[in-house]
Protein backbone atom coordinates (compact mmCIF):
# COMPACT_ATOMS: atom_id res chain seq x y z
CA UNK A 1 0.00 0.00 0.00
CA UNK A 2 3.00 2.24 1.00
CA UNK A 3 4.37 1.58 -2.08
CA UNK A 4 1.38 2.72 -4.37
CA UNK A 5 0.82 6.38 -2.67
CA UNK A 6 4.79 6.71 -2.61
CA UNK A 7 4.64 6.00 -6.43
CA UNK A 8 1.44 7.80 -6.89
CA UNK A 9 3.28 11.21 -4.90
CA UNK A 10 6.14 10.88 -7.07
CA UNK A 11 4.04 10.67 -10.44
CA UNK A 12 1.95 13.72 -9.10
CA UNK A 13 5.09 15.41 -8.02
CA UNK A 14 6.03 19.06 -9.58
CA UNK A 15 2.49 18.99 -11.18
CA UNK A 16 0.59 22.36 -10.06
CA UNK A 17 -2.46 21.08 -11.22
CA UNK A 18 -3.18 17.77 -10.88
CA UNK A 19 -2.67 17.23 -7.36
CA UNK A 20 -4.10 14.15 -4.97
CA UNK A 21 -6.90 17.23 -4.36
CA UNK A 22 -8.22 18.29 -7.82
CA UNK A 23 -7.86 14.52 -8.53
CA UNK A 24 -10.47 14.12 -5.66
CA UNK A 25 -12.93 16.73 -7.17
CA UNK A 26 -12.72 14.49 -10.26
CA UNK A 27 -13.41 11.85 -8.98
CA UNK A 28 -16.34 13.50 -7.06
CA UNK A 29 -17.41 14.10 -10.31
CA UNK A 30 -17.10 10.97 -11.53
CA UNK A 31 -19.20 9.64 -8.81
CA UNK A 32 -21.54 12.42 -8.83
CA UNK A 33 -21.93 11.66 -12.42
CA UNK A 34 -21.96 8.05 -12.34
CA UNK A 35 -25.30 8.02 -10.09
CA UNK A 36 -27.15 10.87 -12.12
CA UNK A 37 -27.02 8.88 -15.36
CA UNK A 38 -27.30 5.82 -13.53
CA UNK A 39 -30.25 6.13 -11.76
CA UNK A 40 -32.18 8.43 -14.42
CA UNK A 41 -31.63 5.52 -17.14
CA UNK A 42 -33.33 2.99 -14.88
CA UNK A 43 -35.56 4.94 -14.11
CA UNK A 44 -36.43 6.33 -17.26
CA UNK A 45 -36.47 2.65 -18.83
CA UNK A 46 -38.44 1.60 -16.14
CA UNK A 47 -41.10 4.39 -17.32
CA UNK A 48 -40.62 3.86 -21.07
CA UNK A 49 -41.57 0.00 -21.13
CA UNK A 50 -45.79 1.12 -20.33
CA UNK A 51 -45.41 4.36 -21.58
CA UNK A 52 -44.38 3.03 -25.40
CA UNK A 53 -47.09 -0.12 -25.40
CA UNK A 54 -49.92 2.40 -24.37
CA UNK A 55 -48.44 5.17 -27.01
CA UNK A 56 -49.57 1.97 -29.38
CA UNK A 57 -53.22 2.29 -27.47
CA UNK A 58 -56.22 2.53 -29.68
CA UNK A 59 -57.42 5.09 -28.04
CA UNK A 60 -56.53 8.47 -28.81
CA UNK A 61 -56.49 9.56 -24.96
CA UNK A 62 -54.44 7.29 -23.97
CA UNK A 63 -52.12 7.59 -27.27
CA UNK A 64 -52.29 11.25 -27.18
CA UNK A 65 -51.21 12.72 -24.06
CA UNK A 66 -48.11 10.37 -24.48
CA UNK A 67 -47.45 11.90 -27.96
CA UNK A 68 -47.88 15.16 -26.76
CA UNK A 69 -45.55 14.40 -24.21
CA UNK A 70 -42.55 12.70 -26.00
CA UNK A 71 -43.24 15.46 -28.61
CA UNK A 72 -42.39 18.71 -25.97
CA UNK A 73 -39.48 16.67 -24.61
CA UNK A 74 -37.97 15.66 -27.45
CA UNK A 75 -38.32 18.96 -29.15
CA UNK A 76 -36.98 21.57 -26.32
CA UNK A 77 -33.64 21.41 -25.02
CA UNK A 78 -32.89 19.31 -21.81
CA UNK A 79 -31.22 22.69 -20.13
CA UNK A 80 -34.89 24.26 -20.60
CA UNK A 81 -36.26 21.51 -18.90
CA UNK A 82 -33.60 21.23 -16.30
CA UNK A 83 -34.23 25.22 -15.77
CA UNK A 84 -38.00 24.68 -16.06
CA UNK A 85 -37.22 22.05 -12.78
CA UNK A 86 -34.48 23.70 -11.30
CA UNK A 87 -36.25 27.23 -10.78
CA UNK A 88 -39.80 26.25 -10.88
CA UNK A 89 -39.92 23.24 -8.28
CA UNK A 90 -40.38 25.82 -5.56
CA UNK A 91 -43.27 27.02 -6.99
CA UNK A 92 -45.55 23.59 -6.08
CA UNK A 93 -47.74 24.48 -3.90
CA UNK A 94 -46.76 23.43 -0.23
CA UNK A 95 -43.64 21.60 -1.34
CA UNK A 96 -41.53 23.54 1.25
CA UNK A 97 -43.51 22.59 4.05
CA UNK A 98 -43.30 18.71 3.36
CA UNK A 99 -40.81 15.90 3.81
CA UNK A 100 -39.56 15.88 0.39
CA UNK A 101 -38.05 19.38 0.76
CA UNK A 102 -34.46 18.71 2.04
CA UNK A 103 -34.19 16.38 -0.54
CA UNK A 104 -35.75 18.53 -3.74
CA UNK A 105 -33.56 21.59 -1.89
CA UNK A 106 -30.11 20.19 -3.46
CA UNK A 107 -29.87 21.01 -7.08
CA UNK A 108 -29.12 16.83 -7.41
CA UNK A 109 -32.70 15.90 -7.19
CA UNK A 110 -34.38 18.26 -10.00
CA UNK A 111 -31.50 17.21 -12.56
CA UNK A 112 -32.60 13.44 -11.98
CA UNK A 113 -35.80 14.59 -11.90
CA UNK A 114 -35.39 16.34 -15.66
CA UNK A 115 -32.85 13.77 -17.06
CA UNK A 116 -35.39 11.23 -16.24
CA UNK A 117 -38.35 13.00 -17.92
CA UNK A 118 -36.10 13.15 -20.72
CA UNK A 119 -34.78 9.99 -21.56
CA UNK A 120 -37.76 8.26 -20.78
CA UNK A 121 -39.11 9.93 -23.65
CA UNK A 122 -36.65 9.45 -26.13
CA UNK A 123 -36.87 5.85 -25.10
CA UNK A 124 -40.46 5.39 -25.04
CA UNK A 125 -39.96 6.30 -28.91
CA UNK A 126 -37.43 3.96 -29.30
CA UNK A 127 -39.30 1.40 -27.79
CA UNK A 128 -42.61 2.40 -29.54
CA UNK A 129 -40.78 1.83 -33.18
CA UNK A 130 -39.47 -1.02 -31.70
CA UNK A 131 -42.61 -2.49 -30.95
CA UNK A 132 -44.29 -1.04 -34.20
CA UNK A 133 -41.85 -3.09 -36.15
CA UNK A 134 -42.74 -6.44 -34.81
CA UNK A 135 -43.13 -9.02 -37.92
CA UNK A 136 -47.06 -9.31 -38.97
CA UNK A 137 -46.10 -13.18 -39.25
CA UNK A 138 -44.91 -13.27 -35.07
CA UNK A 139 -48.64 -11.82 -34.51
CA UNK A 140 -50.43 -13.89 -35.90
CA UNK A 141 -48.89 -17.22 -35.00
CA UNK A 142 -49.17 -15.72 -31.02
CA UNK A 143 -52.97 -15.53 -32.31
CA UNK A 144 -53.16 -18.96 -33.79
CA UNK A 145 -51.65 -20.33 -30.73
CA UNK A 146 -54.40 -18.57 -28.30
CA UNK A 147 -52.85 -16.21 -26.74
CA UNK A 148 -54.50 -13.19 -25.13
CA UNK A 149 -53.14 -9.51 -26.16
CA UNK A 150 -51.17 -9.63 -22.63
CA UNK A 151 -49.63 -13.04 -23.17
CA UNK A 152 -48.51 -12.13 -26.42
CA UNK A 153 -47.28 -8.83 -25.34
CA UNK A 154 -45.24 -10.33 -22.88
CA UNK A 155 -43.58 -13.42 -24.65
CA UNK A 156 -43.61 -12.32 -28.17
CA UNK A 157 -43.59 -8.75 -28.76
CA UNK A 158 -41.60 -6.68 -26.40
CA UNK A 159 -38.93 -9.41 -26.16
CA UNK A 160 -38.55 -9.18 -29.62
CA UNK A 161 -38.98 -5.79 -29.61
CA UNK A 162 -35.97 -5.28 -26.68
CA UNK A 163 -33.72 -6.85 -29.51
CA UNK A 164 -34.47 -4.51 -32.25
CA UNK A 165 -34.43 -2.00 -29.80
CA UNK A 166 -31.09 -2.28 -28.89
CA UNK A 167 -29.00 -0.42 -30.68
CA UNK A 168 -30.99 3.00 -30.67
CA UNK A 169 -31.05 2.22 -26.77
CA UNK A 170 -27.10 1.96 -26.84
CA UNK A 171 -27.09 5.72 -28.45
CA UNK A 172 -29.09 6.92 -26.24
CA UNK A 173 -27.68 5.69 -22.84
CA UNK A 174 -24.53 7.68 -24.73
CA UNK A 175 -26.22 10.92 -25.26
CA UNK A 176 -27.84 10.76 -21.42
CA UNK A 177 -24.05 10.52 -20.56
CA UNK A 178 -22.93 13.87 -22.71
CA UNK A 179 -26.28 15.55 -21.67
CA UNK A 180 -25.54 15.13 -17.69
CA UNK A 181 -23.00 17.46 -18.27
CA UNK A 182 -24.79 20.29 -17.95
CA UNK A 183 -25.79 19.40 -14.69
CA UNK A 184 -23.08 21.76 -13.51
CA UNK A 185 -24.99 24.24 -14.55
CA UNK A 186 -27.13 24.09 -11.65
CA UNK A 187 -24.53 24.42 -9.13
CA UNK A 188 -24.07 20.17 -9.62
CA UNK A 189 -19.91 19.40 -9.05
CA UNK A 190 -20.31 16.32 -11.42
CA UNK A 191 -17.16 15.68 -14.20
CA UNK A 192 -17.85 18.84 -15.96
CA UNK A 193 -18.42 20.31 -13.06
CA UNK A 194 -15.46 19.51 -11.44
CA UNK A 195 -13.27 20.34 -14.36
CA UNK A 196 -15.32 24.11 -14.07
CA UNK A 197 -13.61 24.29 -10.89
CA UNK A 198 -10.36 23.31 -11.52
CA UNK A 199 -10.39 25.99 -14.34
CA UNK A 200 -11.65 28.72 -12.51
CA UNK A 201 -9.06 27.77 -9.84
CA UNK A 202 -5.86 27.67 -11.87
CA UNK A 203 -6.82 29.14 -14.98
CA UNK A 204 -5.81 26.01 -17.30
CA UNK A 205 -8.54 25.68 -19.48
CA UNK A 206 -6.44 22.93 -21.63
CA UNK A 207 -5.56 20.50 -18.55
CA UNK A 208 -9.15 21.01 -17.18
CA UNK A 209 -11.41 20.13 -19.97
CA UNK A 210 -9.21 18.13 -21.98
CA UNK A 211 -8.18 15.90 -19.09
CA UNK A 212 -12.05 15.06 -18.66
CA UNK A 213 -12.86 14.82 -22.01
CA UNK A 214 -10.64 11.93 -21.79
CA UNK A 215 -12.22 10.65 -18.67
CA UNK A 216 -15.31 10.87 -21.27
CA UNK A 217 -13.83 9.40 -23.88
CA UNK A 218 -12.87 6.14 -22.05
CA UNK A 219 -16.86 6.29 -20.63
CA UNK A 220 -18.15 6.48 -23.63
CA UNK A 221 -15.86 3.68 -25.42
CA UNK A 222 -17.15 1.55 -22.10
CA UNK A 223 -20.71 2.06 -23.26
CA UNK A 224 -20.02 1.22 -26.80
CA UNK A 225 -18.48 -2.07 -26.11
CA UNK A 226 -20.98 -3.15 -23.76
CA UNK A 227 -23.75 -2.53 -25.97
CA UNK A 228 -21.72 -4.00 -28.83
CA UNK A 229 -20.98 -6.76 -26.76
CA UNK A 230 -25.32 -7.70 -25.80
CA UNK A 231 -26.07 -7.19 -29.09
CA UNK A 232 -23.25 -10.03 -30.27
CA UNK A 233 -25.18 -12.32 -27.32
CA UNK A 234 -29.04 -11.08 -28.10
CA UNK A 235 -28.45 -10.39 -31.58
CA UNK A 236 -26.61 -13.86 -32.70
CA UNK A 237 -29.72 -15.30 -34.63
CA UNK A 238 -29.53 -12.05 -37.06
CA UNK A 239 -26.07 -13.13 -37.55
CA UNK A 240 -25.66 -13.89 -41.27
CA UNK A 241 -23.93 -16.86 -41.16
CA UNK A 242 -20.43 -17.33 -42.04
CA UNK B 1 -48.53 41.46 -25.47
CA UNK B 2 -44.88 40.70 -25.68
CA UNK B 3 -43.72 42.10 -22.85
CA UNK B 4 -43.49 39.85 -20.20
CA UNK B 5 -42.53 42.52 -17.26
CA UNK B 6 -40.11 44.75 -19.74
CA UNK B 7 -37.80 41.27 -20.81
CA UNK B 8 -39.81 40.48 -23.96
CA UNK B 9 -37.95 42.39 -26.43
CA UNK B 10 -34.74 40.90 -24.82
CA UNK B 11 -35.90 37.43 -25.46
CA UNK B 12 -36.90 38.16 -28.59
CA UNK B 13 -33.51 39.61 -29.45
CA UNK B 14 -32.47 36.33 -28.33
CA UNK B 15 -34.35 34.34 -30.44
CA UNK B 16 -32.85 36.25 -32.99
CA UNK B 17 -29.24 34.97 -31.92
CA UNK B 18 -30.59 31.42 -31.49
CA UNK B 19 -31.92 31.30 -35.11
CA UNK B 20 -28.76 32.99 -36.42
CA UNK B 21 -26.38 30.75 -34.61
CA UNK B 22 -28.28 27.59 -35.14
CA UNK B 23 -28.08 28.36 -38.80
CA UNK B 24 -24.39 29.84 -38.85
CA UNK B 25 -23.11 26.57 -37.91
CA UNK B 26 -25.61 24.59 -39.70
CA UNK B 27 -23.90 26.13 -42.61
CA UNK B 28 -20.53 25.32 -41.33
CA UNK B 29 -21.04 21.50 -40.23
CA UNK B 30 -22.85 20.81 -43.80
CA UNK B 31 -19.10 22.11 -45.24
CA UNK B 32 -17.52 19.91 -43.12
CA UNK B 33 -19.25 17.28 -43.32
CA UNK B 34 -19.05 17.08 -46.88
CA UNK B 35 -15.09 17.00 -46.63
CA UNK B 36 -15.47 14.87 -43.82
CA UNK B 37 -17.29 12.64 -45.81
CA UNK B 38 -15.15 12.51 -48.85
CA UNK B 39 -11.79 12.00 -46.46
CA UNK B 40 -13.79 9.35 -44.92
CA UNK B 41 -14.07 7.93 -48.98
CA UNK B 42 -10.76 8.76 -50.20
CA UNK B 43 -8.12 5.84 -50.63
CA UNK B 44 -5.47 7.89 -48.80
CA UNK B 45 -4.87 6.01 -45.66
CA UNK B 46 -3.58 9.59 -43.54
CA UNK B 47 -6.83 11.59 -44.48
CA UNK B 48 -8.89 8.24 -43.61
CA UNK B 49 -6.97 8.24 -40.30
CA UNK B 50 -7.57 11.94 -39.50
CA UNK B 51 -11.40 12.26 -40.50
CA UNK B 52 -11.61 8.39 -38.90
CA UNK B 53 -10.00 10.42 -35.36
CA UNK B 54 -12.50 13.57 -35.43
CA UNK B 55 -15.08 11.64 -35.57
CA UNK B 56 -14.73 9.44 -33.29
CA UNK B 57 -13.69 12.08 -30.71
CA UNK B 58 -16.00 14.44 -31.44
CA UNK B 59 -19.01 11.80 -30.86
CA UNK B 60 -17.43 10.52 -27.76
CA UNK B 61 -17.21 13.90 -25.59
CA UNK B 62 -20.41 16.06 -24.62
CA UNK B 63 -20.41 18.88 -26.64
CA UNK B 64 -20.71 21.10 -23.35
CA UNK B 65 -17.05 20.06 -22.99
CA UNK B 66 -15.89 20.76 -26.07
CA UNK B 67 -17.76 24.20 -26.07
CA UNK B 68 -15.56 25.37 -23.29
CA UNK B 69 -12.63 23.67 -24.02
CA UNK B 70 -12.89 25.54 -27.33
CA UNK B 71 -13.96 29.02 -25.28
CA UNK B 72 -11.80 29.35 -22.37
CA UNK B 73 -9.37 27.95 -24.32
CA UNK B 74 -9.72 29.98 -27.40
CA UNK B 75 -9.68 33.08 -24.96
CA UNK B 76 -6.32 31.98 -23.51
CA UNK B 77 -5.19 31.02 -26.72
CA UNK B 78 -5.43 34.79 -28.33
CA UNK B 79 -4.34 36.34 -25.18
CA UNK B 80 -1.23 34.75 -25.49
CA UNK B 81 -0.92 35.99 -29.52
CA UNK B 82 -1.66 39.46 -28.15
CA UNK B 83 1.19 39.62 -25.36
CA UNK B 84 3.53 38.05 -27.66
CA UNK B 85 2.49 41.11 -30.76
CA UNK B 86 3.41 42.95 -27.28
CA UNK B 87 6.41 41.84 -26.28
CA UNK B 88 7.36 41.66 -30.12
CA UNK B 89 6.45 44.40 -31.70
CA UNK B 90 4.79 46.50 -29.04
CA UNK B 91 1.15 46.58 -30.80
CA UNK B 92 -1.02 47.19 -28.04
CA UNK B 93 -4.07 45.26 -28.81
CA UNK B 94 -6.24 43.01 -27.38
CA UNK B 95 -8.64 41.12 -28.61
CA UNK B 96 -12.10 39.24 -27.02
CA UNK B 97 -12.60 36.20 -28.12
CA UNK B 98 -16.00 36.24 -29.27
CA UNK B 99 -18.94 33.84 -27.86
CA UNK B 100 -21.09 33.81 -30.70
CA UNK B 101 -17.94 32.61 -33.02
CA UNK B 102 -16.93 30.17 -29.92
CA UNK B 103 -20.50 28.76 -30.02
CA UNK B 104 -20.42 28.36 -33.86
CA UNK B 105 -17.39 27.31 -34.35
CA UNK B 106 -17.65 24.56 -32.06
CA UNK B 107 -21.50 23.74 -32.92
CA UNK B 108 -20.20 23.72 -36.54
CA UNK B 109 -17.84 21.35 -35.52
CA UNK B 110 -19.46 18.90 -33.71
CA UNK B 111 -22.37 18.79 -35.81
CA UNK B 112 -19.55 18.47 -38.92
CA UNK B 113 -18.76 15.10 -37.78
CA UNK B 114 -22.22 14.01 -37.09
CA UNK B 115 -23.26 15.28 -40.72
CA UNK B 116 -20.11 13.68 -42.14
CA UNK B 117 -21.23 10.24 -41.12
CA UNK B 118 -24.81 11.07 -42.75
CA UNK B 119 -22.98 12.19 -45.99
CA UNK B 120 -20.86 8.91 -46.42
CA UNK B 121 -23.74 6.40 -45.93
CA UNK B 122 -26.03 8.54 -48.53
CA UNK B 123 -23.00 8.96 -51.05
CA UNK B 124 -22.44 4.74 -51.17
CA UNK B 125 -25.91 4.62 -51.61
CA UNK B 126 -25.88 6.28 -54.99
CA UNK B 127 -25.21 3.44 -57.56
CA UNK B 128 -21.93 3.31 -58.91
CA UNK B 129 -23.50 2.48 -62.49
CA UNK B 130 -24.65 6.45 -62.81
CA UNK B 131 -20.98 7.70 -61.86
CA UNK B 132 -19.28 5.71 -64.52
CA UNK B 133 -22.03 6.13 -66.95
CA UNK B 134 -21.13 10.59 -65.87
CA UNK B 135 -17.83 9.55 -66.59
CA UNK B 136 -18.77 8.16 -70.11
CA UNK B 137 -20.60 10.82 -71.01
CA UNK B 138 -16.70 12.35 -70.64
CA UNK B 139 -18.16 14.85 -67.56
CA UNK B 140 -15.34 15.47 -65.05
CA UNK B 141 -15.02 14.81 -61.52
CA UNK B 142 -16.36 18.20 -60.17
CA UNK B 143 -19.16 17.51 -62.92
CA UNK B 144 -20.04 13.93 -62.12
CA UNK B 145 -20.24 15.14 -58.31
CA UNK B 146 -22.53 18.58 -59.33
CA UNK B 147 -24.84 16.63 -61.29
CA UNK B 148 -24.60 13.27 -60.19
CA UNK B 149 -23.78 12.50 -57.30
CA UNK B 150 -24.96 15.29 -54.95
CA UNK B 151 -28.56 15.54 -55.96
CA UNK B 152 -28.95 11.80 -55.89
CA UNK B 153 -27.23 11.66 -52.47
CA UNK B 154 -29.35 14.16 -51.18
CA UNK B 155 -32.01 11.74 -51.10
CA UNK B 156 -30.72 9.52 -49.09
CA UNK B 157 -28.86 12.43 -46.96
CA UNK B 158 -31.97 14.17 -45.96
CA UNK B 159 -33.44 12.15 -43.17
CA UNK B 160 -30.39 12.11 -41.33
CA UNK B 161 -30.05 15.87 -41.99
CA UNK B 162 -33.11 16.53 -40.83
CA UNK B 163 -31.96 14.48 -37.63
CA UNK B 164 -29.15 16.59 -37.53
CA UNK B 165 -30.55 19.93 -37.33
CA UNK B 166 -33.11 18.97 -35.13
CA UNK B 167 -30.29 17.62 -32.46
CA UNK B 168 -28.38 20.64 -33.42
CA UNK B 169 -31.12 23.45 -32.84
CA UNK B 170 -31.55 21.85 -29.58
CA UNK B 171 -27.48 22.09 -28.83
CA UNK B 172 -27.61 25.57 -29.22
CA UNK B 173 -29.40 26.22 -26.06
CA UNK B 174 -25.97 25.50 -24.52
CA UNK B 175 -24.24 28.43 -25.63
CA UNK B 176 -26.00 30.36 -22.43
CA UNK B 177 -23.75 28.77 -20.44
CA UNK B 178 -20.27 30.14 -21.97
CA UNK B 179 -22.15 33.96 -21.59
CA UNK B 180 -23.74 34.34 -25.08
CA UNK B 181 -27.29 36.16 -24.85
CA UNK B 182 -29.53 33.74 -26.21
CA UNK B 183 -32.72 33.37 -25.68
CA UNK B 184 -32.38 30.67 -22.91
CA UNK B 185 -29.98 32.71 -21.17
CA UNK B 186 -32.58 35.71 -21.07
CA UNK B 187 -35.16 33.83 -20.08
CA UNK B 188 -33.38 32.08 -17.22
CA UNK B 189 -31.81 35.54 -16.00
CA UNK B 190 -35.25 36.96 -16.16
CA UNK B 191 -37.03 33.64 -13.76
CA UNK B 192 -33.78 34.65 -11.31
CA UNK B 193 -34.78 38.03 -11.46
CA UNK B 194 -38.35 37.99 -11.15
CA UNK B 195 -38.79 34.37 -9.06
CA UNK B 196 -41.13 33.55 -12.53
CA UNK B 197 -40.01 31.14 -13.91
CA UNK B 198 -42.53 29.75 -15.83
CA UNK B 199 -43.48 32.73 -17.47
CA UNK B 200 -40.18 32.93 -19.29
CA UNK B 201 -38.91 29.63 -19.90
CA UNK B 202 -42.13 27.98 -21.12
CA UNK B 203 -42.69 30.75 -24.01
CA UNK B 204 -38.90 30.00 -24.45
CA UNK B 205 -39.52 26.26 -24.33
CA UNK B 206 -42.80 27.06 -26.86
CA UNK B 207 -40.41 28.65 -29.21
CA UNK B 208 -37.93 25.94 -30.14
CA UNK B 209 -41.23 23.29 -30.37
CA UNK B 210 -42.23 25.92 -33.06
CA UNK B 211 -38.92 25.94 -35.01
CA UNK B 212 -38.86 22.27 -34.98
CA UNK B 213 -42.09 22.44 -36.71
CA UNK B 214 -41.59 25.18 -38.97
CA UNK B 215 -38.18 22.69 -40.12
CA UNK B 216 -40.07 19.90 -39.78
CA UNK B 217 -41.96 21.29 -42.98
CA UNK B 218 -39.02 22.43 -44.85
CA UNK B 219 -37.58 19.23 -44.80
CA UNK B 220 -40.42 17.31 -45.92
CA UNK B 221 -40.90 20.10 -48.58
CA UNK B 222 -37.13 19.44 -49.68
CA UNK B 223 -37.79 15.36 -49.58
CA UNK B 224 -40.62 15.61 -51.47
CA UNK B 225 -37.83 18.10 -54.31
CA UNK B 226 -35.12 15.32 -53.91
CA UNK B 227 -37.49 12.49 -54.42
CA UNK B 228 -38.92 13.41 -57.59
CA UNK B 229 -38.76 10.81 -60.14
CA UNK B 230 -38.80 7.82 -57.43
CA UNK B 231 -42.51 7.52 -57.40
CA UNK B 232 -43.25 9.17 -54.48
CA UNK B 233 -41.52 7.71 -51.76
Amino acid sequence: MLDISAWFNDLLAGNLIFTAQTLGYYWEGLVTTTQLVFLSLVIGLVMAVPLAVLRGSKHPWIRLPIYFYTYVFRGTPLLIQLYIIYYGVVFVDGIQDSFLWPVLREAFYPALIAFTLNTAAYTTEIFHGAIKATARGEIEAARAYGMSQNLMMRRIILPSAFRRALPAYGNEVIFMLHASAIASVVTLMDLTGAARFVYARYYAPFEAFLFVAAIYLCLTFAILYFFRFLEKKLLAHLRPLS
Amino acid sequence: MLDLQGYGPRLLEGAGVTIQLALLSLALALVLGLITASAKMSRNRLIHAIATVYTTLIRGVPDLVLMMLLFFGGQMGVNVISDMLYDSFEIDYYISFNAFAAGVLTIGFIFGAYMGETFRGAFMAVDNGQIEAGRAYGMNNWLVFRRIRFPQMMRHALPGLSNNWMVLLKTTALVSVIGLSDMVRVAAEASRATHEPFVFLLPVAAAYLMIASVSEWIFARLQKRYNIGFGGH
